[in-house]
Parts: C-alpha cells; structure tokens; sequence
C-alpha cells in the first residue's frame, strides 16, 4: 500500500467514514419507520385481532417453517400474500373459516408429504392469525411477490 | 500461553465445540427431513428442529469469539486478564442460558422471531453475560498495551453487544417489526462480526506469519473501514420486499455490491501475508483454516451474496433455495472455519504443548469444506429451478418442491461430510494422540509428536 496512506491516516478514515454513514443510515431509518406507518401498511387498521395474531404467528414459530414476505425457513410455503393466493383477501369472514379448516386438517399425515404440525387453537386465535395474515397481505411490498404463487 | 488467565479461552473453547456438536447433528436431521418428510414428524416438528440448529451456531460463534477476546487480549494487552473470575461466570450464564433456550424449544416454549427465539429471560441472560464481558475485556485493554487489534475487537464486540438492544424491540407493525429485526441480524453478520472476524484473522496472521505489525494492523483497518462503509448501507438489500420505501433498492443494490470488497481484501491480506512472512510456524493446520476461512467467505459471503444481491434479481429469487445455499456457504467460511482456526491456534498452547493431530485437523477442513462447497452448489441449483418454476412460470410451491428432491437427498450427503468433518475436528482437538497419523518430512518444522 502507498506511502500516503499510513496506518493513522487509515484509522481515521474508518472512524469518521463510519461516523459519517451511520449518521445517513439513522435518517434513513426514521424516514422508513414514517413511511411504514402513514403509507406502506396503512391501508388497514392494526387492530387488536392482528396484534393478536401476530402473537399466535409468534407463539407457534411459523417463521421456521415458512417464509413471511420471503423471510423465514423457506420449508413451507410463503403466507405473505396466502389469502390473496386463497382468494380470501378481502373476505374477513372468509379469511377465518378457511384458515379454521386448513389447521385443523393438519398434519395431513400422507407419507412422503412435508407435514404441518396439530396446533390447538380457539376461534379467538384463529380469527387473530387469518386478520394478521391479511394484515400482511395488504402491506405495500414494491410489487413483491412476483405472482400469486407466492 | 504467556499469561495464566488466558486459560478462561479453553473452556470457552470447549463449551463452543461441544454446541458445534449439536448444530451440525441438528442440521443432518433438519437435511433428512427434507429427504423423508415423516421423520419426527409429530415428535420434532421441523421448525423446532431448525430453531435448535440456527441458535446452537449462533451461541457457538459467540462463545468461539469470546474465549478468542479471552485468549488474545492478554498477549496483545501485555497483562492478565481484568478478572478472570467474571469470565467463568459470564460463560455459566451463556450456558445455563443456552440450555434453557433448548430445553424451552422442546417443550414448545419459544418466540417467533427467526433467530430470537430465546425466552425473555434467556435474552436477558445474554444481555448481562454481554455487560460482563464488555467490563472485563474493556478493564483490561483499558490499563494495557493498546494496538489496532484490541481496538477493532472491542469496537466490533461493543457494537454487536448493544445492537442486542434490537433483539427486545418487537413493534407490533410486521413491517417495522421486520426492519428493527434486520439491525440485529444483518448488522451483526454483515457489519460488526466483520470487525471481530478481521481483527483474529490479523492477530493469527501477525502470529502465524511474522510479518510487521504496522503492516498488518494498516491493512485491517482499510478491511474494517470497507466492511462498515459498505456493510451499514448495505442492510438496504434486506429492505427491498418488507413494506419499505423504494429507494432501498438502489441503496440496498449499490451498498451491497461493494460489501464483496472486504472479503476480498481479507483474503488478499491473508495470502500476501503468508507470502511475506519471515516464520514458517509450526502450526500448519492454524495456517490452513486461516488461509480458507477468509477464502471460502470470499465466496459463500462476498461472491454468492451477491449473485442474489441486486433488486432485479433478488425480485425473482427472494426467499428460495439460493438464499439458504448463500447462508450456508457464507456462515462457514466466515464465522465457522474463523472460529475453528482460532482454536486450531490456541488449543495446543492452552494445553501447553506443540500442535498435535494437525494431520487428522487438516483432513477435517477438508471433509467440511468439501461437503460445504457441494451443499451450496446443490442448493443453488435447486434454488434456480425453483426461482424459474415458481416465480418466473407461477407453479405452486409444494409441486415445485417436489422436483427438487434429488438436491435435497444430494445436500443430505453432503451434510454427512461435514458433520464427519465437525467429528473428526472436534476429536482432533479434544483428544491429544501421541504421534501423527503421518509422519512428517524432514524440512518441515510442524511438530510429529
């Protein structure tokens, strides 16, 4: 390496350059935080249901199976946009009944075939997951995923 | 060993190896499910068996990071460690903690965020084993020798430490929940476990190689100022498909791209290194793990992150099979095989004799690296099909899936290579036989016996 750069000189390029860039990632980040909140996910109250099922979501560790808007295990299918995918999106009641069946005809038992656990829910759980899911469903995801296949 | 407290660094040591242990045999079973969809099924449902696999490499790391601070910090600091009283204590914490996080998973007590699964209490646990830590290693840099080693480590370890903070912050908006999640997670992984990876690898270097100080510790600071300058704005390419603004997929493409230049000079620097040493150490194996930890994250972290990196293509290719191969190749050559060869490195000197098994050790890097390398090339290609099949065409998912499976059984055997890998290294450097299983040459100084 040149002469120019010494060993000090280079210490402080890395301290203030990373000064400087942790200062636009901090902006960034409140305007993103913002953004979220008054556009991306407004377009459907946060309501106790969906805290609810978020918790559910939580409690069961979905995310290790499945993928939530790409994130998660990617050993079962991605449920970012399930109702859409189930037609369901903009159908409440809809939404419930068939996430209702769908659990409880779990796990399916076929051999060879990837199975989903027996979970015990009530109605209240139930109703919570199917309004999280469409929740997720209707945030602004830049046009993601590129089809309903999810 | 110059300094009596830095035998704290062998049961940490010990303590990662034997969660090594328990990853790797966690993630074969994970691979055989893929395979035989009912194994378990109902006893040890998958997720449960992933959460086990993912948090048993992290604490690992994290345990092979501390007792390398522990081991490092006295030679480098001139002076026995602050208390090496705190330090037992700390690592009790970490492993009743881990224990915990465990035996919770199995009885179905966890939370839901991928890889913070940890009850609160664990959590909290960690946050206080962390505090300790932070004490004692700072107490004792602060009143010794200070070089760039010990600041790099101790800048990337305080930082890590309190963007742990996150890891409580759960908002109840999925898409701010997912943001905040991605300052632990990728803010670790791709920005301050970077720092501590640079500053062992310079301390192994500098040790295993002989070349100047000055040299080494001014090329870790070029390496750690490239990781931070693009690794902070590179946490963008995570927030492409979350619910955030548009513009991350520029900053995210454009960051991310440039978070290949670290890991390429950190492999530049290891192999110019070695090409100006004035040593030939006699701890070959230490030198192997080195030279292919900062090769192999070369290419699983700098190469394969990003070949699914920029927005246009991780449109079609966001949470597939590439992302799992990426993550596999790019934990192991950066964080495991860093891990490993810092064990390499010490253990021999904690137990206070030459290196020994280093023919069985270096065997082990190659079954593991072998069977790494063939795991992601499986996974990528089963990750392209199914991009194309899925994303491109619109097929579902389970019937995509099912035209995989000749890569799943391919990545199960490649899984039983490296975990023969982990065996034999762990055997090879718990266990101490008296002689080499081949005897060495006459022109090289590497110990026989």
């Amino acid at each position: 390496m040149a002469e120019i750069l010494t060993k000090s000189r280079a210490r402080n390029i890395f301290y203030g350059g990373s000064i400087f860039f942790v200062v636009i990632f901090v902006g960034m980040t409140v305007h993103s935080h913002r953004y979220v909140v008054e556009t991306s996910t407004a377009g459907m109250e946060l309501s106790d249901e969906v805290v609810h099922g978020k918790h559910v979501w939580e409690e069961n560790s979905c995310i290790n199976c499945h993928s939530l808007h790409g994130e998660g295990a990617y050993f079962a299918p991605e449920v970012g946009n399930v109702m859409t995918r189930w037609g369901v999106q903009d159908d409440p009641e809809g939404a419930f009944e068939i996430l209702k069946a769908w659990i409880e005809s779990q796990p399916s038992g076929i051999e060879g075939r990837r199975q989903m656990p027996a979970y015990d829910m009530t109605d209240e759980d139930l109703r919570g997951l199917a309004e999280f899911l469409r929740w997720a469903d209707q945030t602004d995801t830049q046009g993601w995923p590129p089809n309903d296949a999810g | 060993m110059k300094y009596e407290s830095q035998k704290v660094a062998y049961w940490y040591i010990l303590s990662a190896l034997a969660l090594f242990g328990i990853q790797v045999l966690g993630g074969l079973l994970a691979g055989w499910v893929y395979v035989s969809p009912n194994f378990l099924s109902e006893l040890l449902p998958f997720n449960v068996i992933r959460m086990i696999h993912t948090n048993a490499l992290i604490v690992w790391l994290l345990l092979g990071f501390f007792g390398a601070a522990y081991f490092l910090i006295p030679e480098e600091s001139e002076r026995e460690i602050w208390s090496p009283k705190l330090a037992y204590i700390q690592l009790i914490i970490l492993l009743v903690g881990t224990l915990g996080a465990v035996g919770s998973y199995l009885v179905g007590i966890h939370g839901g965020r991928e890889f913070l699964e940890q009850p609160l209490w664990v959590k909290f646990g960690i946050l206080v084993a962390a505090l300790i830590f932070l004490l004692n290693v700072s107490m004792t840099v602060l009143s010794g020798k200070r070089t760039a080693i010990t600041n790099v480590l101790l800048m990337g370890l305080w930082l890590l430490s309190l963007l742990w903070v996150f890891a409580f912050i759960n908002p109840d908006n999925l898409s701010l929940d997912k943001m905040y999640w991605w300052f632990v997670v990728h803010l670790w992984v791709e920005a301050t476990w970077e720092l501590v990876m640079a500053a062992i690898l310079a301390f192994l270097l500098l040790k295993l190689t002989g070349v100047d100080r000055e040299v080494v510790e001014k090329w870790l600071y070029v390496i750690v100022a490239t990781a931070l300058f693009s690794g902070i704005l590179g946490t963008g390419h995570h927030f492409y498909w979350i619910g955030l603004p548009g513009y991350w997929q520029w900053v995210g493409s454009i960051f991310s791209t440039f978070e290949v230049i670290p890991f390429f000079l950190m492999m530049s620097f290891a192999f110019v290194m070695v090409w100006k040493g004035r040593k030939n150490h006699a701890n070959k194996a230490a030198l192997l793990w080195s030279l292919g930890s900062s090769t192999v994250a070369f290419f699983g972290a700098g190469v394969w992150g990003f070949l699914h990196t920029l927005h246009g293509v991780n449109f079609y290719s966001h949470g597939t099979q590439i992302t799992a191969a990426h993550g596999h190749l790019a934990f192991y050559g950066a964080y495991v095989a860093l891990n490993l060869a810092v064990f390499t490195y010490a253990m021999p000197m904690l137990r206070q004799r030459a290196p020994y098994n280093q023919v069985l050790n270096m065997a082990s890097f190659w079954l593991m690296t072998g069977g790494m390398a063939f795991m992601t090339f499986v996974l990528t290609f089963a990750g392209t099909i199914q991009t194309h099949m899925q994303r491109v065409i619109g097929d579902y998912y389970m019937s995509v899936q099912d035209s995989l499976s000749v890569f799943y059984l391919m990545r199960f055997g490649a899984g039983a290579a490296v975990v023969i890998g982990a065996l034999l290294f762990i055997y090879s450097t718990v266990v101490v036989r008296k002689s080499e299983v081949i005897a060495p040459g006459p022109a090289n100084p590497a110990p026989g016996e």
